[in-house]
Formats: structure tokens, C-alpha cells, sequence
């Protein structure tokens, strides 16, 4: 019988014990005694959502090859489990050995959202790692940080190690290598934090001093080892189709939130537009081979036994070769059950053609994200959807017999006026009334059903954006009631339903975002006065947030209510991502005259990706 | 074709739900290249039921699942082609062909056979042989035996008498009756040390939980019932051969209920074709 790390009593005591008893299908096993190096990957959030990230499954796959490596895994005990641990003094353990995580080298920490920041520290201290980086010894395991987030690592600088600022296909290997040198060694910590600062995209945090100007904003940030450089520059995998890829995926046995085959089809995205980090974040874009990807979803479906796919990428109707690889899974998928889900698709003759083919038309929705309302702020956010690109995409899709819709935009855009607000609505109706007009009475299936969502803008860094001010959650709570009443108005109101997504969240995620390596200090109270999982509405106090940063000197709107000076030095300036902060400021302006940048496609912005030699920016053109 | 598996289910699988052992076989079928007939409509699924959800912590080595094939297939072939899709906590290990008509296991189910275990690292009454014997002796002696059922919307007390219908402490005795040699090899002697052998009533009409007998003789005995000290293993389940829609037949009842095992229930539309195989 496989040892588990709880006990019957606990596990008969908790929701959803399946989280905490590993064994998935396509689990690794090995002997831990065995290997040179115990890693341990961990999603900061509860087991549901962290095993659904593609992210983790690359990488776990890349670093079981080597035997010298066991990866293990690691999730956020929900809070109920949490209690009991803290109670009983059971240390966090890693969900194939059920070993404690604090016996390992390494914890990888994924960082997808901010507002898992308080998670990141529960992970810690259940794991009995000292939370702040300078207080491990040499028994601790070096607990490093990547994903998106680490592209701005300073508001959690201090419970670091390192930070891995890139694509994890990379450096790992190379790191591990230094790893066992050091081990063998017997060099205190620092040495092998020393060496890795020296290694591309390895940020060590502890090796840099920042300091401010009396209005808070920065003033200098430096590196204080010589090993340590003063730029960071993101690494880039150069080949996405001769590259790690998981062929046997984890098999979860409880319903998780992506319980599908997922297919990176490309990585990176020719949009630019302004909002999007992770449109600048990924530059250049870089496809796989069509013939990788069949390859692939293959051997993860005979491997996994799940019933869909769905294939992933950010704005996926660019990928070239979507056709041949779509019709390709319908023919020879399709009549075996198995399901293709094709999100961020552009709604034209294709995937209309496609989505019939896979979907049920009456149960499935047609999704737009038009971001905003109105033609003058699309314009001001770069995103090259048209109103008329919209109405005819939604008027074939009727005809097709469609009648469900959902529409994504934001709320408190730079520059937004309530004419843009006002417009959200407007368009709303005009989907509706498209509809009416299109299909004949007798050939409707029932009334149209429009869903329309707002969330809150959150100004992000290496975007355009990282200037702006971001609005506050009165006006966002003001607007959302002024955008309510505006659909209530609209002839079609009745068939449109208005969500929208909470403002308390929206703001601290603001503060992160764009934070500086102080806020490790609020984020220390915060998680000590309670607050954990704070992105589940349901335990996100921000009482106790207005107080952390009380506490500490620090005003939230110092972070998110000022237009940031075109000269000010950012927190994250020390990392190249290739994209230039003169291409984001020229952006900016842009922007401020609501002129459109065309794609990487079309014509080259000189963004500075081309440095990396990859991608689109090696394509020819024709 | 119509076939029914029986499997095992221990270890750390005790901790997996019914829904997610369903979806676990529907991929391990998928792995193994055993083609399941789906239902009709835009989002089919296999068809594939079980007899009895297992409740959480529980193991067994009598769990039943009826499938629909796509195409015949031999028990062997069938076996060892899923058995390598399976993790170490769940085995199949038996496979019966049904007739077209047979209904399914959860239509026909009328009886559990249970064995009770004290965890390793606990303790109990009933690892003392003396005060085990009188415990078992007294209970089957008495005329009523009153539980107190919880359902959604209230709690009453019922006699379970007539539903017990056979408790021992002895294998040798529990074959006897049953007719069955089950062993409860697939529980590892040295967490568990066995202590009582049951069968129960089950089914859609009455269905008696073990864990509500176990307490019912330790509260008989004037002992607190403590569920994390016991480890309940299912060991069969039965249909019953003279079943009437809607009646419960027990051991002692006129006609008494004639059980066999649901991996050798055959018995079709006896009294009409209701219920199928899927969803």
C-alpha cells in the first residue's frame, strides 16, 4: 500500500481528500534515495486549480528525464486541512513521495496571479520553511519563484531565493548542474546563490539594493555582488517544436478545472494589444510545427485517456496552420468521443464551421472579447476588433443557428469617458438586435441570450499601460451601477445579463502588479493577521489589508492612483524582456492619441523581441 | 454486448469518490483501447453503471460495474488489456458476459457482505476474543435491533433485525452461510486485524450501512463507537434470484430470498424490462 503523509482520522475529516494522496496516472515514481537533486513544484493555490496549469506538467516532465532529478509536486492545502496541520504540527509534504517539502533542494514556486502572494507564504511556513530568504540555513531547500509574476518579483522579493525570469525549457537543466557542484562542495548557502546569479535570467533578490526618492518612487537599484548582474534578461525557448513536452500528462482522479488534454500551440501573440502582459511578456510569437502537435495530441490522448482537447495559445486564430490541425483532431478523434475546444478563437467562417462540427449549437455560446465599447477605446487599447468584424461574425453564427453570446470587456480603461462605458451597452443591444434581424421568425430558437462581462482594467508592467493610474473601486463600483442602468435601458434588455467582477481584489492586484520590494513587508502582516486564498471572494478580508499597509507606511494609492512619470525608474527595470520600455512609452503615446499599431504580421514595430532571433522575427514574409 | 466487471478498491483508493472512480474507468477504458458504447445525443458518454457507490474510506474487493461493449470480447483478453491500465489500488478481477436483457446491478442488487477490521494503530473491544463472542451472542439474541436513521429531512429509529443476516466473527461460519470463500485477501493483514464478518440487506428498497450495525453492537456493549478505529472492506454483493419489484426478501422472510453473487446474476426481465445498463 503506497504510504500517505495524513492520517485515515484526517483524511475522513476533510473535503476532497483525492487532493492529498498523489498517485495520479502518469505519476513519476522513483526512489528519492536514488537521485542527486528532490525538486518540488508548487501551484500556490488549491489542488483543483494548480493541476491544471500547463506550465507545471512541462516542466515536471522535463525534470523527472533526467534520473539524477525527482520533481515532485506540491498544492495549497484548502483551509480546512490547513487548520489541522497547524493544530498537529504536520509539515507540508509533496504528493508523490508524501514527503515533507522542507527535506527537499528545491521548492519551484509558480507565480500565475497576484493575488496568490498570501498563499505562497502559507505554502512555506506549513512547509516549516522560514519565510524570509536571508533566515534559511543550508538544510533549507532554495525556493525559487517564475511564471508571469516573476516578471515584476519585488513585492515578494524577501520570501525568495531566486527567480527564474523566462521560459522554464531553458536554464533548469544548467542550474541543476551548479546545483550538484555546490552540494558536493559543502560551500555555505550564499556560494551557490552567488553562482546562480551568474546564470541567464537567475534573479537572486537578496544581491540588489533598491533605494527611494522622498516621494516613494525609486531612485536607484543596484546589485551589491559582483556575480550578480545589473540586468536580468529574460530567456527564450528559440525552437518550440524541438522542445520538452509532456507525452504523459497527469491524470487527476478528482474533476479538476482543465480535465482535458492541453496543446500549446504557439507561445507569444502578434496582437500587442495595450492592456495584454502576456502579449508582451511572450514576444516574438513562436508556432510549433503542425507536425509536433499531432505528434503530441496523439500520445497524450492514447496516454491520458481523456475525452477533450483544447488547444492553447493566446489569440489562436493566428496560428497558420489552425485548419489542417483542427480538421486533422476531428477526423481522427472525433468519432473515437473525444471533444476539441478551441477558446481565443476569432468567430469567422472557420470556426463557425469548426465549432459545428465539435459543439452542440444549441448549448454552445459564441464568445467575443471586444474589451471595450467603444471604436475611439479599442482604438486606445490596440485591439484591431471592429464593430463590424463583431455584428457580421455574430449575424453568420445566427443564421448557423447559434443564440448564445458572451462578450468580455473592461471596465476603467485609460482615458475612459462614460460615452466608452455607455457603449458597452449600445454594442450589447446591437448583438441583440442583430439577431432579430438576421433570422427569420420561424427559424429562431428562441430568444437571443447575451452575456455580458466586465472586469476591472488592472495596468500591468512591460505594457504600454505601466504609466497609467488605475481607477479606484468607488469608481468602479459607480460605473459598473451606470453601465447596469444603461443595458436596463436598451430595447433588448431583457435578453442581456450583466456580471462583473469584484473591485476590492482588482485594486490590491493593482498594488502588486506594479508594487516595489517594500510591500513584501504588508504582504508578511496581512498573511500573519489571517489573510490566505485571497483571491476566493469568500475569504478575502480587506479590512485587514487597509491595515497591513497602514501598519507599514504605505498608501495604496501611492501604487495605483498616479500617472507614473515618463522618466520614473520602475521596480522592474532591471529585467529585459526584449520589448523595449522606449517601444512601451512610444506605445503610451500612441495610445493617447488613439492611433493603431498593425501586428507583428503585418508590419514590424520594433518592439527590441527581434533581438532574440526567434519567431516571427525570423519569418518570411510574402 | 452487455458485461459486468468486478473489481477491488483499496489502499489510498478508499479516499477516491464513486464519481471519480467512474471517470477513472471511463480513461482507463480509453487507455486500453476497449470500446465502450455511448449514449445518444451531443454529449454522449459511455454507458457504464455501478451496482452500489462505495462510501468514502471504505475498501473492497466486490465492486461491480456493468459496461456496454462495442464489439465481443473474451474475459482474458479483457482482463489483462484493462488490468495494465490500472493503478495498484484497483484491480479487476472479474469479467461476465450479461445477457442482452439482463438488467443492471443496481436494479438487482439485494444483499453486502462486509468484514469489519480494527486499524493497526487502534484499538477495540472486539480484538478480545470473550468479550467479542458474548458481544456477537447477545446482539443476534435480541428480538430488536433499533438504529437511529438520518435521511435529508429527518431521523428515526428503525429495527434493523430482519437486514442482519448473518454476523460473525468466524470465516469458517461466514463461508458456511454465504456459500462464498472470500477471503478479504486484498487487505493487508498487517494495518487490519479482522473482527467481524456480515451480510446486510442492500438495495434501492432498504439498504443497511455496516458502519450503523457496528455501532448499534457498540452501543449495545456500552461502547463509544469511534469510525476511525475500524476499517469496513466489502467483500460481495448479491442479487437475489426470487426478487418481486419493490420487496425486500430476507433469509427469514416466506419465500426467502435465494442470493447469488451479481458476477454469476443472470436472471433478466423476470418481471418486466425496466432499467438498462447506462446512465
Amino acid at each position: 500500500m503506497r504510504k500517505l503523509a495524513l492520517s485515515d482520522e484526517i483524511l475522513l475529516s476533510i473535503e476532497k481528500p483525492a487532493r492529498y494522496i498523489g498517485g495520479e496516472i502518469n505519476m513519476v515514481k522513483k526512489n528519492p534515495a536514488e537521485v542527486d537533486i528532490r525538486f518540488c513544484m508548487c501551484f500556490p493555490d488549491v489542488y483543483e486549480i494548480g493541476m491544471s496549469h500547463l506550465g507545471i506538467q512541462i516542466l515536471y516532465d522535463m525534470l523527472n528525464l533526467r534520473e539524477d532529478i525527482y520533481c515532485e509536486r506540491v498544492y495549497s492545502p484548502w483551509m480546512d486541512l490547513d487548520k489541522i496541520m497547524r493544530e498537529k504540527n504536520i509539515p507540508l509534504f509533496a504528493l508523490e513521495s508524501q514527503e515533507p517539502v522542507k527535506d527537499f533542494d528545491f521548492l519551484g514556486i509558480t507565480l500565475q496571479y497576484e493575488m496568490c502572494y498570501t498563499n505562497i507564504l502559507q505554502v512555506l511556513s506549513l512547509a516549516q520553511i522560514p519565510l524570509l530568504a536571508r533566515e534559511r540555513t543550508r538544510q533549507h531547500p532554495f525556493v525559487i519563484g517564475g511564471g508571469p509574476c516573476a516578471y515584476n518579483p519585488e513585492p515578494i522579493a524577501d520570501f525568495f531565493d531566486l527567480f527564474y525570469i523566462g521560459e522554464g525549457e531553458t536554464v533548469y537543466y544548467e542550474m541543476m548542474d551548479k546545483y550538484k557542484e555546490w552540494k558536493r562542495s559543502g560551500a555555505p548557502r550564499e556560494e551557490f546563490l552567488k553562482t546562480a546569479a551568474g546564470l541567464p535570467g537567475i534573479y537572486v533578490p537578496m544581491f540588489y539594493q533598491a533605494e527611494y526618492k522622498e516621494d516613494g518612487t525609486l531612485a536607484d537599484f543596484y546589485p551589491i555582488q559582483p556575480e550578480a548582474p545589473r540586468t536580468v534578461v529574460k530567456q527564450v525557448e528559440l525552437d518550440m517544436s524541438d522542445t520538452y513536452y509532456p507525452e504523459k500528462p497527469l491524470v487527476p482522479y478528482s474533476k479538476v478545472t482543465q480535465d482535458r488534454v492541453v496543446l500549446e500551440i504557439q507561445r507569444g501573440c502578434i496582437r500587442g494589444c495595450r492592456f495584454c502582459q502576456a502579449g508582451m511578456l511572450y514576444r516574438p510569437i513562436r508556432p510549433r510545427d503542425v507536425s509536433f502537435l499531432k505528434k503530441r495530441a496523439k500520445a497524450m490522448l492514447e496516454s491520458t485517456g481523456h475525452d477533450e482537447i483544447s488547444l492553447s495559445s493566446l489569440s489562436s486564430s493566428d496560428y497558420k496552420d489552425l485548419p489542417e490541425l483542427v480538421y486533422w483532431l476531428i477526423d481522427e478523434f472525433r468519432g473515437k468521443g473525444v471533444n476539441i475546444s478551441l477558446p481565443s478563437l476569432r468567430i469567422d467562417a472557420f470556426a463557425l464551421d469548426v465549432m459545428s462540427k465539435v459543439q452542440d449549437i444549441r448549448k454552445s455560446s459564441l464568445t467575443f472579447a471586444p474589451e471595450a465599447g467603444s471604436q475611439r477605446m479599442r482604438n486606445v487599447i490596440n485591439k484591431g476588433l471592429t464593430e463590424e468584424t463583431i455584428l457580421n461574425g455574430a449575424s453568420d453564427a445566427f443564421l448557423g443557428g447559434w443564440n448564445r453570446v458572451k462578450l468580455y470587456f473592461m471596465l476603467g480603461l485609460p482615458g475612459e469617458t462614460e460615452e466608452d462605458i455607455e457603449q458597452i451597452a449600445v454594442l450589447s443591444d446591437k448583438i441583440a438586435r442583430t439577431y432579430y434581424d438576421t433570422v427569420p421568425k420561424e427559424k429562431r430558437n428562441g430568444k437571443v441570450n447575451i452575456v455580458t462581462s466586465t472586469s476591472i482594467f488592472v495596468p500591468k508592467p512591460f505594457t504600454p499601460f505601466q504609466w497609467s493610474p488605475m481607477v479606484s473601486r468607488e469608481y468602479a463600483l459607480e460605473k459598473r451601477e451606470f453601465l447596469l442602468d444603461r443595458i436596463k435601458s436598451e430595447r433588448n434588455a431583457k435578453s442581456i445579463k450583466y456580471n462583473c467582477h469584484d473591485a476590492d481584489v482588482s485594486e490590491l492586484e493593482g498594488v502588486f502588479a506594479r508594487g516595489d520590494r517594500r510591500l513584501c513587508k504588508v504582504i508578511l502582516q496581512a498573511y500573519e493577521s489571517g489573510c490566505i486564498y485571497d483571491a476566493w471572494s469568500e475569504f478575502f478580508h480587506y479590512d485587514k489589508w487597509k491595515k497591513a499597509f497602514a501598519d507599514n507606511g504605505l498608501e495604496i494609492d501611492f501604487y495605483i492612483k498616479r500617472e507614473r512619470a515618463e522618466d520614473e525608474l520602475f521596480p522592474w527595470d532591471f529585467i529585459d524582456i526584449g520589448v523595449t520600455k522606449r517601444f512601451l512609452l512610444e506605445e503610451y503615446h500612441q495610445a493617447k492619441r488613439e492611433m493603431v499599431t498593425p501586428n507583428c504580421r503585418e508590419k514590424c514595430a520594433g518592439c527590441g523581441a527581434a533581438k532574440f532571433g526567434c519567431g516571427v522575427c525570423v519569418e518570411e514574409r510574402g | 454486448m452487455k458485461a459486468r466487471l468486478k473489481f477491488s478498491k483499496t489502499g489510498s483508493m478508499r479516499f477516491i469518490g464513486h464519481l471519480d472512480v467512474l471517470r477513472y474507468f471511463q480513461k482507463a477504458f480509453r487507455r486500453a483501447g476497449i470500446r465502450i458504447s455511448y449514449s445518444q445525443g451531443y454529449s454522449p458518454h459511455q454507458l457504464m453503471s455501478f451496482a452500489s457507490p462505495l462510501g468514502i474510506g471504505l475498501s473492497s474487493e466486490g465492486e461491480y460495474l456493468d459496461i456496454v461493449l462495442e464489439e465481443p470480447v473474451d474475459a482474458e483478453c479483457f482482463l489483462s488489456r484493462i488490468n495494465a491500465q490500472m493503478n495498484e489500488e484497483i484491480e479487476v478481477i472479474g469479467f461476465t458476459v450479461l445477457e442482452e436483457d439482463a438488467k443492471p446491478s443496481m436494479a438487482v442488487l439485494a444483499a453486502c457482505d462486509y468484514l469489519v477490521c480494527v486499524k493497526a494503530d487502534k484499538d477495540s473491544f472486539l480484538i478480545d476474543q470473550d468479550k467479542r463472542f458474548s458481544a456477537i451472542s447477545r446482539f443476534r439474541e435480541r428480538s430488536v435491533i433499533e438504529i437511529l436513521k438520518k435521511t435529508k429531512r429527518s431521523e428515526k429509529m428503525v429495527d434493523i433485525k430482519e437486514h442482519i443476516y448473518c454476523i460473525t466473527d468466524s470465516r469458517e461460519e461466514f463461508a458456511a452461510f454465504t456459500g462464498q470463500r472470500q477471503s478479504g485477501r486484498f487487505l493487508d493483514k498487517e494495518l487490519y486485524r479482522p473482527v467481524l464478518f456480515m451480510q446486510l440487506t442492500a438495495g434501492s428498497v432498504v439498504n443497511i450501512k455496516p458502519e450503523l450495525v457496528l455501532e448499534a453492537l457498540c452501543r449495545q456493549e456500552g461502547r463509544e463507537y469511534d469510525r476511525f478505529s475500524y476499517q469496513i472492506h466489502r467483500l460481495e454483493m448479491y442479487g437475489d434470484l426470487r426478487s418481486v419489484k419493490g420487496q425486500v426478501h430476507t433469509p427469514f422472510s416466506e419465500p426467502p430470498c435465494e442470493l447469488a453473487p451479481l458476477s454469476e446474476f443472470q436472471a433478466g426481465a423476470a418481471d418486466g424490462k425496466e432499467g438498462r445498463a447506462g446512465d
